[in-house]
């Protein structure tokens, strides 16, 4: 049988949306970014909205992310994502708008404009990868980095007495009057990434309601700077990532009690 | 006939943006500019030409915002003075990267640090030599007066979508707070999205099927293509030095002795050379109106005429040094500075001018 027949049946399970580019990623083999990637395009295929969607890279792994959707994007310099989707969304309402943002970009650097544009009440989608460490750099301690975790600036174990706690930042910009929509997910099973996949679709409708900004963080991981095979990666995130990062929605201003 | 108007330097600006078609302006309060952001949100430009105005969280986040507006091909614009440029340079050096038209106008005060509020001319050597990181110059250029405040708006927006470059408007203090009468042209109309689609076809419209997507971006991590990428930026600011240097000159034509301002500084030594004239001693003035580029070629022609040259500055002198460029030895070169909202009158330059050329 050829690939031809194949098609003729009609009885394709899988094809890859031509929203993604064919340019080899460069991410390290289990990275999350990747599967994020193919979610968000799907999700602007599937809502046919490709002309009208402006995208905002971030400083970290994912800065090439404009490389491998086929949307427009503007790269921004390390945190700033939210000012400059600020200004895209105010002077273009009828865009959708969405900034892809790591951990250090958006819970370290640029913690002054993701907690402003929540507050302001922009109508943009904030895609948030917590992979809990600096990929880009090398794997170093990120905000989200877990006490007793080992990265190259918490050689022994990030120490709280050293080195602070734990960013956690969904809950705190739920209490913003900004936000609409917070949800936490992850990627790492078939079943959790369908479940991310409509979560963040449902981002990318919350954002044209003009009720607000809608965040969808996902627990990731970062395989090669957490040292791990991507299997023994997704183990140990679910087994320490999730207690102190669980999933589930933890905002919608829209759902009926 | 255009209307008159009695209004303070930023005030101009605020209305020279509304009436030139400025899509959106993005700011954070400071001293001596905040009535560029306080006359906008007054006047209230979203419910006439629909342009946007917001108060940032910070100068980091304005210059960010200026850099997402501009992505989009939209005519962006911010207000500040010196620490918040400081902040602004990170931005700067993106936009400057990205090849991104914007205006940002800089009312300078006294620094360094917290400094002072009064009016300063201190921020010469950050805005004109780059200020943030890497090979890259802003187009800058200094307005004297209340109108040029107004006119320079829509001259700086030119200068910057025809370059894609940002632009610096460098104003000080007293420009930024002195009262004038200030003549309005006919307002412009922002553009329209086809317009904008047809002049910026590289700007974050939206991917349309008639184009690959466009990306607006400072990285290239391949040295080569960093290079390549620098060279080509070189030739643009070369190309800006051919076509875009713009000065005025006072009674140079016979002068003996040059003095060079720019700004405010640039009218006290108007006066400084009437003073001196009246004294029999022929001296004459340049104004450089544009910083970067500056007017190099005739200050160097010029310095085979006068026996020196005096370089005039609100600071400690730091555009003295582009003007002992431009000279290169030819003559000598004074400087006589004041900082601190500290204000020389004719009277002390022309006293200043005398002992450095050893007059009487
Ligand atoms: C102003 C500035 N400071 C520091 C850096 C260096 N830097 C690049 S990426 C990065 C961290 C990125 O980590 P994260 O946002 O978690 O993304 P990841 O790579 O983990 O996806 C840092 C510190 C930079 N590019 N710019
Ligand atoms: S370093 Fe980490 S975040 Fe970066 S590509 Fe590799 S696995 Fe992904
Ligand atoms: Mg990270």
């Amino acid at each position: 049988m050829t690939i031809e027949d194949i098609k003729k049946h009609g009885d394709i399970v899988y094809r890859k949306t031509p929203l993604l580019t064919d340019t080899v990623m460069h991410y390290c083999p289990g990275c999350s970014h990747g599967t994020v990637h193919k979610l968000i395009a799907e999700v602007i295929e599937e809502m046919g909205i490709q002309q009208d969607t402006i995208a905002i890279s971030p400083v970290g792994c994912s800065v090439f992310a404009y490389n491998y959707l086929n949307v427009d994007w503007e790269q921004a310099a390390h945190g700033r994502a939210p000012a400059l989707a600020t200004a895209t969304k105010r002077l273009n309402p009828e865009k959708y708008v969405f900034t892809y943002q790591g951990d250090g970009d958006l819970a370290s650097i640029g913690t002054a404009e993701i907690i402003h544009a929540c507050s302001r009440g922009e109508n943009i989608v904030v895609i948030f990868i917590n992979n809990g460490i600096y990929g880009m750099t090398g794997g170093q301690m990120a905000p989200t980095t877990l006490l007793g975790m080992k990265t190259a600036t918490t050689p022994y174990g990030r120490d709280a007495k050293l080195n602070g706690f734990p960013l956690v930042i969904a809950p705190m910009i739920a209490q913003l009057d900004g936000t609409a929509y917070i949800t936490r997910q992850a990627v790492h099973t078939a079943p959790a990434a369908r479940k991310a996949k409509a979560a963040i679709r449902k981002a990318f409708e919350y954002s044209q309601k003009g009720i607000g900004l809608s965040f969808v963080e996902i627990v990731a991981t970062c395989n090669s700077g957490w040292k791990m095979s991507p299997v023994a990666a997704n183990k140990w995130m679910v087994e320490n990532m999730f207690p102190k990062y669980p999933l589930g929605d933890i905002k919608d201003v829209l759902k009926k009690e | 006939m255009a209307e008159k108007i009695l209004m303070k330097g930023n005030e101009a600006i605020a209305i020279s943006a509304i009436r030139n078609g400025v899509d959106g302006y993005f700011g954070y309060p400071i001293t001596p500019q905040s009535e560029v952001m306080e006359t906008l949100m007054k006047e209230k430009p979203w419910e006439t030409t629909g342009m946007t105005v917001l108060q940032a969280e910070s100068e980091t986040s304005s210059i960010n915002m200026v850099y997402g507006g501009a992505c989009t091909g939209k005519k962006v614009m911010t207000s500040s003075s010196s620490p918040g440029l400081s902040l602004m340079c990170e931005g700067i050096s993106y936009l400057a990267g990205a090849e991104l038209p914007c205006l940002i106008v800089n009312v300078m005060r006294g620094g360094p640090g917290l400094g002072t509020i009064q009016p300063s001319q201190s921020d010469y050597n950050q805005c004109v030599k780059g200020g943030g990181h890497g090979d890259y110059n802003a187009i800058v250029i200094a307005p004297a007066s209340a109108q040029d405040m107004y006119d320079f708006v829509d001259w700086g927006f030119d200068l910057a979508f025809r370059h894609r470059t940002p632009v610096i408007l460098l104003a000080d203090g007293i420009v930024g707070q002195m009262m004038e009468k200030v003549e309005l042209h006919d307002p412009k109309p922002r553009m329209t999205k086809e317009e904008i689609r047809a002049a910026a076809p590289w700007a974050t419209t939206g991917k349309t099927s008639d184009r690959k997507y466009n990306i607006i971006t400072s990285l290239a991590l391949e040295s080569d293509v960093q290079e390549k990428f620098n060279r080509k930026l070189q030739e643009k600011y070369r190309h800006i030095c051919e076509t875009e240097v713009k000065y005025t000159e006072y009674m140079t034509e016979d002068a003996e002795y040059l003095l060079v301002a720019f700004g405010c500084a640039s009218r006290i030594c108007e006066a400084v050379v009437d003073q001196l004239r009246s004294e029999g001693i022929k001296a004459g003035m340049l104004r450089p109106v544009t910083l970067f580029p500056f007017p190099s070629k005739r200050i160097a022609e010029l310095s085979g005429q006068v026996k020196s040259m005096m370089s005039l500055e609100l600071n400690m002198g730091q555009m003295v040094a582009d003007v002992r460029l431009a000279v290169n030895g030819a003559c000598p070169v004074g400087f006589y500075g004041r900082q601190g909202g500290n204000i020389f009158t004719p009277d002390e330059i022309s006293e200043e001018f005398k002992k450095f050329n050893n007059l009487k």
